[in-house]
């Protein structure tokens, strides 16, 4: 089992095994994504009820929680891949974990924007430089500086690399955001959805948010793969696997 | 695993250690900075310089909003159950402002004890339900929707 498993994390090092495995992959996840996303926000815009104090208006946070948790499961996988980039030195893992940044400063902003939107009405303020929001803008500073200390190498590996220890570094900012709201006080509130205790949300209003959870993770996982699959093929245009994988695929030139 | 890659490895942890190491050490230090508001109660023992602005957060207690009729002058008492502070604002309160509500205030506090708000921000629990479930609350007399 186990020698099977190292077998499969060792094929996937290879760019073609990649290329299929992303390309049979993509097509599923996306699909199952948007099959999440329209159940998950009819449900959440048209099912759930208001609440007792926020009427309509909670509704938001369907989605930024789910894109605060992705912002945050982001770099934990990020962190991961860092690991197996600086000891394993595998160039799959070293391309994912520097494609899944744009993504995961993305899920960061969406989380940011909508919690202002949110904030406005219900706190009387957009922004508070308290120690969760702060927290969480320093996530986006971070993802944003892996980006360009990656794009500022011509030694795509190399830069890579350097950039794996910058993700090291930052993720002593993942526990900070999540405890900040019990280390002091915030203006944000504490934890509503708890793995280990009771949640504080109405069980009416829970299903929404978990199917756009999943759906926002598969498409984590899409745009992963896609992404990371776009640049193993910009980088080996030359190679001699690439145009093997391009005739699979139906692209004969 | 080979040596090379056990050495790397091992770099690796040593990385994450030391900085989780730092991090801790800052935070700690920090501590007091990092409170987004004070509850009245710390007020007595944080020793703060008069006309300093600071962060007040509490409950508004049950009763205490006085409106004036003329302006948008309100006074309130913020209240964290053992102490309160008696606060006055004129400006536009936020649409969760209400009694039992939590609320930070920013301003200071004058001689006299009372605190000049220049700004208030409803503080929102992490409570979320629909209004038939707060209303079967309400009439079996349980606590709600107040800070923590």
């Amino acid at each position: 089992m186990w020698t099977q498993t190292k077998l499969a994390f060792h094929k996937l090092g290879s760019p073609l095994t990649f290329f299929r495995f992303a390309q049979a992959l993509i097509p599923w996840l996306w699909g199952l994504t948007l099959v999440g996303l329209a159940v998950g926000l009819y449900q959440a815009l048209y099912l759930v009820p208001p609440d007792y104090q926020q009427g309509d208006s909670y509704r938001i946070l369907y989605i930024h929680v789910p894109a605060a948790w992705q912002a945050m499961a982001t770099y934990i996988v990020m962190t991961i891949l860092a690991v197996i980039t600086l000891v394993w030195r595998i160039r799959t893992a070293e391309i994912m974990a520097m494609t899944a940044a744009p993504i995961g400063a993305a899920f960061t902003l969406i989380c940011l924007v909508t919690g202002a939107i949110w904030g406005r009405p219900m706190w009387g303020t957009y922004w508070a430089w308290d120690a969760r929001l702060t927290s969480m803008l320093v996530l986006l500073f971070i993802y944003l500086g892996i980006m360009g200390l990656y794009a500022a190498f011509d030694d795509r590996r190399q830069g890579a690399r350097v950039a794996s220890i910058l993700i090291l570094v930052g993720v002593v900012n993942i526990p900070i955001i999540h405890f900040s709201v019990e280390w002091w006080t915030t203006l944000h509130q504490g934890s509503t959805i708890n793995l280990f205790g009771p949640s504080t949300m109405d069980p009416s209003m829970l299903p929404p948010l978990i199917w756009m959870t999943v759906a926002v993770k598969l498409m984590f996982g899409a745009l992963l793969l896609q992404r990371a699959r776009n640049e193993l093929l910009e980088q080996d245009q030359r190679k001699k696997w690439t145009l093997q994988a391009l005739r699979m695929s139906g692209h004969d030139s | 695993m080979t040596p090379r890659r056990r050495k790397r490895l091992t770099a690796v942890a040593l990385l994450v250690l030391g900085v989780g190491t730092a991090a801790a050490i800052a935070i700690t230090a920090l501590q007091d900075n990092m409170l987004y508001f004070i509850a009245p109660s710390d007020i007595q023992t944080s020793e703060l310089p008069p006309e300093r602005n600071f962060r007040l957060g509490g409950l508004v207690e049950a009763g205490s909003i006085q409106r004036d009729s003329e302006s948008l002058y309100v006074t309130f008492t913020v209240t964290d159950g053992a102490h309160s502070v008696p606060v006055s604002y004129a400006g536009i309160l936020p649409d969760l402002f209400r009694e039992g509500q939590g609320v930070i205030a920013q301003g200071h506090l004058d001689d006299a004890g009372l605190f000049h708000a220049r700004e208030v921000l409803a503080r929102h629990d992490e409570t979320y339900m629909p209004p038939e479930v707060a209303a079967a609350l309400d009439r079996a007399g349980a606590p709600h929707g107040v800070l923590e």
